[in-house]
C-alpha cells in the first residue's frame, strides 16, 4: 500500500500537454491575448512533475465535457 | 452585504478617513490639460490619487474663515463675523450671497472654516495607530526601536509583506520584532518604559500622564524613513499630524439651522458641539495668557479634549454622551453615517423611487399574458409626462380640463424652463391658457402604457419584465397565472412592484428589451419559462382527450370565449372532437411531434396545424417542459407564441368552466378488491420486515460491505417499507378510475402525484428522517407505548393507515416530527441558499461573452475558451441542443 500513487495515471484526470513555442505563439495570437490573460497553474502543481515546465510556459489541458463532449483548455505556468 | 465586502488591503488611513476623520482627506493630483476655449466646461485629468491626512497647514489653506467666537447672531439676527454661522463659511438663508463665492443658495456647496486650539488634543479615531508609534519608537532620539543593521537587512521585505497584507498586519509585524529586542533603545540606548492607556483618550507612561504636548513632540521626532515602517506614507501623512493644533470647521450647508414656525431659530447638533467646543478653546486662551494655575488649565484641557472626542464620535463607550438640555443625546459626525439611519445605508444605499407603486396581486386570467391590472386608484397618482406639440394639443387639454381627480387627467404640467406647475380645480383654467408646444403634461396612467413589474427576490432577469398596463377597478395589481413562474409569484398575500418609466428612451427601451415576450425563452435552459399551469393544464388535458366531443355551435362559443372568432377552422361537422377544436389554436402550417405524460396516447403528433394525435397535458404546455411552445416561438416568433400561450390558458381554463371540475373525498375510494390487496401487502411487508429481525438476532444476517449489522438491518427494512409504500402506489393508480378529477390532475402533471393519492386512499408510508428511520425519543425506544428494543416497522414511524381512515396517536406523532422537521429545514435552508446565490452572482457580475466566444472578466481575463465549452447560446437553442436533423429536414425538403 505504501507505492506511491501516480495521480496522472488517475481515470478523472484530465490529459495535460506542454506546448511548443510556435503552437503558444499560434494560441496567444488566435485569442489575441498576453500569457498573462491566461488562466494560470502553479509550477507546484502535481499535474506539472517531471514535465520541465517553466514559468511562461502553456499547459494544454483536454478534458471531457457534459456539453461538448471534449474540451481544450489552457493554462500557462506560473511560480508557486 | 456589509461582512462580505471588506477589501482586505485598504491602507489604515483611508479607512479611518472614510467613516470618521474629517481631517483626513484626499489629494487629487491633476494633470493640467491644454487650455480649452472659455465656453466649454474646463476639466481636469485625474493621473494619481494620494489618500492621506489633513496637515495643519492644509487644515489652514482651505479653511476660507477662522472661528473666534462661540457668538451665532448678533443683535439684528445677522451671523457674526468669525462665529460658527459665519457667512464665509456658505449660505443657508435665501437671498444672501456667499462672501466667499459669490453664489447664492443652493449653488454655493459650503466653505470649511478652522479654528486654532490653545493646546493640542488627541484625535479619538487615532488613538490605536498614536499608541503603536509611541511604544515602537525611543522615547529620547524618537527612532523606531530596531537596531539600524536589521532595518536595513528587513525594511524592504517589509514594505513587501505591508503591500500584501495591508498596513495592519505590517504594524503587528513590527510590534513582533520589537517585543523580541528587549527594553532599550538600539540607537541611544535609552530605557523605555511601558505605555498604557485608559480609554479613551488618556495616554500614561511609566504611570505618569504623558499631555498631548509631549505626544505630539514625540512623534514629531519619528523620522521620515521610520515612518514609512509603519506603512505610512510621510508626505501624506505626518504622525503628528494625529495630534491636532487645527481643527477644521465643516461648512453651514452641512449643518443648517431651522426657523421654527414661531420664529426661534433652532440650531444643527453640529453647531451646538461646534460651539461647546469654541467656548472652552476661548476660555482656554483666556486663562493660559492670564496664567492662572496648571490645575485650571488642566482642567479645561480635559473638558475641551471631552468635547472634541464627542465632536468626532458621540457614542464612544468609556465617555457620558453629550446631551442636549431635553437629555436627548447629539447626533455628531460619526453617527451621521453609520448604522441603517446613516447617511450609507439610509441615504446612499437605500434610496427610494418616485412613479412605482405596490400592492398585493391577484390572479386575472382574462388579462393577455404581457398585461397587467393596475388599480385606478393608482392610476390617479402614476404619471406619464407627454410632451405638447402642434398636433397633440387639443388632445391634451382634454386631460387637464378633467383635472387630477378625475380619471383620466392630468396632475402636472412642466413648463419649458423646468417649471413644475400642481393641477388644482382652481390651477386648470390658468394651464389650459398658457399650455402650448414645449410643454409636458403628466398624464394619468391609461390602458397601453408602459410599466416595469417586479417581484422581489429579484434573482432572475425574469423578475423584472414590462407590461402593458390595464386599468382596473379594485384595489390590488392583477396578472395572469401563467407569469407567476417566471416570479416565482404566488396569491397568498405575495405584494409587487409597478415602476412607471418616465423618458421615451426608457419606455422604448423597457418594451425592446423587458417586454415578457421578449423574455419568454429562459436563457438557463432554452425553453419557455411562460406555460400553462393548474387549471389550464387539466383542462388542455380533458379538451384533447380521446373521447371529448361537442357540438359545433358549442365550440365555436368556447372559442369565441378564448379570443377566437373566426370559425373557419372547425371542420364542418355536426360534433367536433376536443383535438379539433384545440388545433383551431395552432398556427396552420405547424408541424410537431414529441410525447406526452400519459400512457394512453403518449404520441403527440401535430401536421400542419392539426393535432392528430396525444393528449395535451404538463409536458407539452407546461412551463419549462417540451419543445412544443419553443419551437411555435422559434418558427413564429414571440409574439405568436405569447398570444398563443394566452389562448390555450384561456381555452383550458374555460373548458372546465364549461364541463364543470372539482375534486372529491370519493375520489379516493377503492373498490373492495384493492383494499384487500393493499392489505396483503402491508402484511407481506410487515413479515418481511419480521423475518429480517429474526435473522438479524440469529446472527444469520449478513452485512453490506462497508456497513455494521445494525446499519445493514436498518437499510434492508428501509427497502422493503419503501417498496411496501410504492406498490400500494402503483396498485392504487391501477384501480383507479381515470376519468376522476382527482386523478386528471395528477395524471395531466396539474398538482399532485399518484402518490399523494395513495397516502390518501392506502397508506402514508415510512416517515423518515433524516434519510432513516425514527430512532428518537425514549431510550431504547421512541414512544412509552412500545415496548424496549422493538425493531417493527410501527415503533419507527411507519404509518400503514391512510389519511381517509385516520392515523393512529403514535402514528400521528411521528408524522408530527417529521412535519416540523421538514418545515424548519426549509426556514432555515431558503436564507442560507439565498446568501450563497447572492455572493455567486456578485462572484461572477462581470463576466461576459466576448465576440469570439471567450468568457473573460473585468480586466480581459480568459475564463473559459469558449462559452460553456461548447459556445451554444442557450437562449437560442432548443433546450439547450442545436437541432440538426430537424434543420436539415427543414432547409432540404419540408
Amino acid at each position: 500500500m505504501n507505492k506511491k500513487i501516480d495521480v496522472k495515471k488517475h481515470i478523472l484526470v484530465p490529459k495535460y500537454q506542454k506546448l511548443s513555442d510556435k503552437e503558444k505563439e499560434e494560441l496567444l495570437q488566435k485569442y489575441n491575448v498576453t500569457t498573462s490573460e491566461l488562466p494560470r497553474i502553479l509550477k507546484s502543481d502535481p499535474m506539472l512533475a517531471g514535465v520541465g515546465a517553466k514559468p511562461g510556459d502553456v499547459m494544454q489541458i483536454t478534458r471531457n465535457s457534459s456539453t461538448a463532449g471534449r474540451n481544450v483548455f489552457y493554462r500557462v505556468v506560473v511560480n508557486g | 452585504m456589509d461582512e462580505e465586502e471588506k477589501p482586505e488591503a485598504i491602507a489604515e488611513e483611508t479607512e479611518l478617513e472614510e467613516a470618521k476623520a474629517p481631517d483626513a482627506a484626499l489629494e487629487v493630483k491633476a494633470e493640467k490639460k491644454e487650455l480649452i476655449e472659455p465656453e466649454h466646461p474646463i476639466y481636469k485629468q485625474v493621473s494619481e490619487l494620494t489618500f492621506g491626512m489633513l496637515s495643519p497647514m492644509m487644515i489652514k489653506k482651505m479653511a476660507s474663515a477662522k472661528i473666534v467666537t462661540p457668538e451665532l447672531y448678533d443683535k439684528e439676527g445677522y451671523p457674526v463675523d468669525g462665529g460658527l454661522m459665519d457667512i464665509r463659511l456658505g449660505v443657508i438663508d435665501p437671498g444672501l450671497r456667499c462672501k466667499t463665492c459669490g453664489s447664492k443658495l443652493k449653488e454655493c456647496v459650503g466653505h470649511f472654516g478652522y479654528i486654532a486650539l490653545a493646546r493640542p488634543i488627541i484625535h479619538l479615531n487615532f488613538v490605536p495607530i498614536i499608541l503603536t508609534h509611541l511604544r515602537c519608537t525611543c522615547r529620547e532620539c524618537g527612532r523606531i526601536l530596531i537596531a539600524q543593521d536589521k532595518i536595513d537587512k528587513y525594511g524592504e521585505k517589509l514594505k513587501q509583506f505591508g503591500m500584501e497584507k495591508g498596513e495592519e498586519q505590517m504594524r503587528k509585524k513590527v510590534k513582533e520584532i520589537i517585543s523580541k529586542a528587549g527594553g532599550k533603545c538600539p540607537h541611544c540606548k535609552a530605557k523605555q518604559f511601558k505605555i498604557t492607556v485608559e480609554k479613551p483618550t488618556t495616554i500614561f507612561e511609566d504611570d505618569k500622564r504623558i499631555s498631548p504636548i509631549e505626544i505630539r513632540t514625540r512623534l514629531e521626532k519619528i523620522t521620515d524613513s521610520d515612518v514609512e515602517l509603519f506603512g505610512l506614507n510621510p508626505k501624506a501623512t505626518r504622525p503628528e499630524w494625529m495630534v491636532l493644533t487645527v481643527m477644521p470647521i465643516p461648512p453651514v450647508t452641512m449643518r443648517p439651522s431651522i426657523t421654527l414656525e414661531t420664529g426661534e431659530r433652532s440650531e444643527d447638533d453640529l453647531t451646538h458641539k461646534l460651539g461647546d467646543i469654541v467656548r472652552i478653546n476661548q476660555r482656554l486662551f483666556e486663562n493660559i495668557n492670564a496664567g492662572a494655575p496648571e490645575i485650571i488649565v488642566e482642567d479645561l484641557w480635559d473638558l475641551l479634549q471631552y468635547h472634541i472626542t464627542t465632536f468626532f464620535d458621540n457614542e464612544v463607550a468609556q465617555l457620558p454622551p453629550a446631551r442636549h438640555r431635553s437629555g436627548q443625546p447629539l447626533k455628531t459626525l460619526t453617527e451621521r453615517i453609520k448604522s441603517k439611519e446613516g447617511r450609507i445605508r439610509h441615504n446612499l444605499v437605500g434610496k427610494r423611487t418616485n412613479f412605482s407603486a405596490r400592492t398585493v396581486i391577484s390572479p386575472d386570467p382574462m388579462l393577455d399574458i404581457n398585461e397587467v391590472g393596475v388599480p385606478e386608484i393608482m392610476a390617479l397618482k402614476l404619471t406619464v409626462p407627454e410632451r405638447v406639440t402642434e398636433w397633440n394639443m387639443a388632445h391634451l387639454k382634454k386631460f387637464i380640463e378633467r383635472g387630477p381627480k378625475k380619471y383620466p387627467g392630468a396632475n402636472y404640467i412642466i413648463r419649458p424652463d423646468g417649471k413644475k406647475k400642481k393641477l388644482t380645480e382652481e390651477t386648470i383654467e390658468q394651464a389650459l391658457e398658457e399650455l402650448q408646444p414645449g410643454y409636458v403634461v403628466e398624464r394619468h396612467l391609461m390602458d397601453g402604457d408602459i410599466a416595469i413589474f417586479n417581484r422581489q427576490p429579484s434573482l432572475h432577469r425574469m423578475s423584472m419584465m414590462c407590461h402593458r398596463v390595464s386599468v382596473l377597478p379594485y384595489k390590488t395589481l392583477r396578472l395572469n397565472p401563467a407569469v407567476c413562474f417566471p416570479y416565482n409569484a404566488d396569491f397568498d398575500g405575495d405584494e409587487m412592484n409597478l415602476h412607471i418609466p418616465q423618458t421615451e428612451e426608457a419606455i422604448a427601451e423597457a418594451e425592446i428589451l423587458m417586454l415578457v415576450q421578449k423574455q419568454l425563452i429562459s436563457p438557463r435552459y432554452g425553453l419557455s419559462v411562460i406555460g400553462c399551469v393548474q387549471d389550464a393544464i387539466s383542462g388542455n388535458y380533458i379538451l384533447t382527450q380521446k373521447s371529448f366531443a361537442m357540438k359545433r355551435e358549442e365550440a365555436i362559443d368556447l372559442l369565441a370565449q378564448v379570443g377566437i372568432t373566426e370559425p373557419s377552422r372547425l371542420p364542418r361537422k355536426e360534433t367536433v372532437t376536443g383535438k379539433e377544436i384545440f388545433s383551431a389554436l395552432l398556427p396552420e402550417d405547424f408541424s410537431y411531434s414529441g410525447r406526452s405524460k400519459s400512457s394512453e396516447e403518449p404520441d403527440v403528433i401535430i401536421e400542419s396545424g392539426k393535432l392528430i394525435s396525444g393528449v395535451m397535458d404538463k409536458n407539452n404546455l407546461g412551463e419549462g417542459s417540451g419543445l412544443l411552445l419553443r419551437n411555435i416561438h422559434k418558427k413564429y416568433g414571440e409574439q405568436v407564441a405569447v398570444e398563443f400561450i394566452g389562448k390555450v390558458f384561456r381555452l383550458g381554463i374555460e373548458t372546465l368552466m364549461r364541463r364543470g371540475f372539482t375534486t372529491t373525498v370519493s375520489d379516493t375510494d377503492l373498490p373492495e378488491k384493492t383494499d384487500s390487496e393493499i392489505k396483503r401487502l402491508l402484511e407481506a411487508s410487515r413479515l418481511e420486515v419480521e423475518e429480517l429481525i429474526k435473522s438479524y438476532k440469529d446472527g444469520t444476517l449478513e452485512a453490506f460491505p462497508g456497513r455494521k449489522l445494525r446499519e445493514t438491518l436498518e437499510l434492508k427494512i428501509m427497502e422493503v417499507l419503501n417498496r411496501a409504500r410504492n406498490e400500494a402506489g402503483i396498485v392504487v393508480a391501477k384501480s383507479a378510475d381515470r376519468s376522476s378529477h382527482t386523478m386528471i390532475m395528477a395524471l395531466s402533471g396539474a398538482r399532485g402525484t399518484t402518490i399523494n393519492l395513495a397516502q390518501m386512499s392506502a397508506t402514508v408510508g415510512q416517515q423518515a428522517l433524516r434519510a432513516k428511520r425514527i430512532e428518537k425519543g425514549y431510550k431504547y425506544r421512541t414512544l412509552s407505548c412500545f415496548e424496549r428494543n422493538d425493531m417493527g416497522p410501527e415503533a419507527h414511524g411507519f404509518i400503514k393507515n391512510c389519511f381517509k381512515k385516520g392515523l393512529a396517536p403514535a402514528e400521528f406523532f411521528f408524522q408530527a416530527m417529521v412535519g416540523r422537521d421538514s418545515l424548519m429545514d426549509t426556514a432555515l435552508r431558503t436564507p442560507k441558499s439565498g446568501y450563497l446565490y447572492r455572493r455567486l452572482a456578485n462572484a461572477m457580475q462581470d463576466l461576459r461573452v466576448e465576440y469570439d466566444l471567450t468568457v473573460r472578466d473585468a480586466s480581459k481575463r480568459i475564463i473559459q475558451f469558449m462559452y460553456g465549452e461548447d459556445g451554444i447560446d442557450v437562449s437560442k437553442s432548443e433546450a439547450g441542443k442545436i437541432n440538426v436533423k430537424r434543420i436539415i429536414s427543414e432547409v432540404t425538403g419540408e
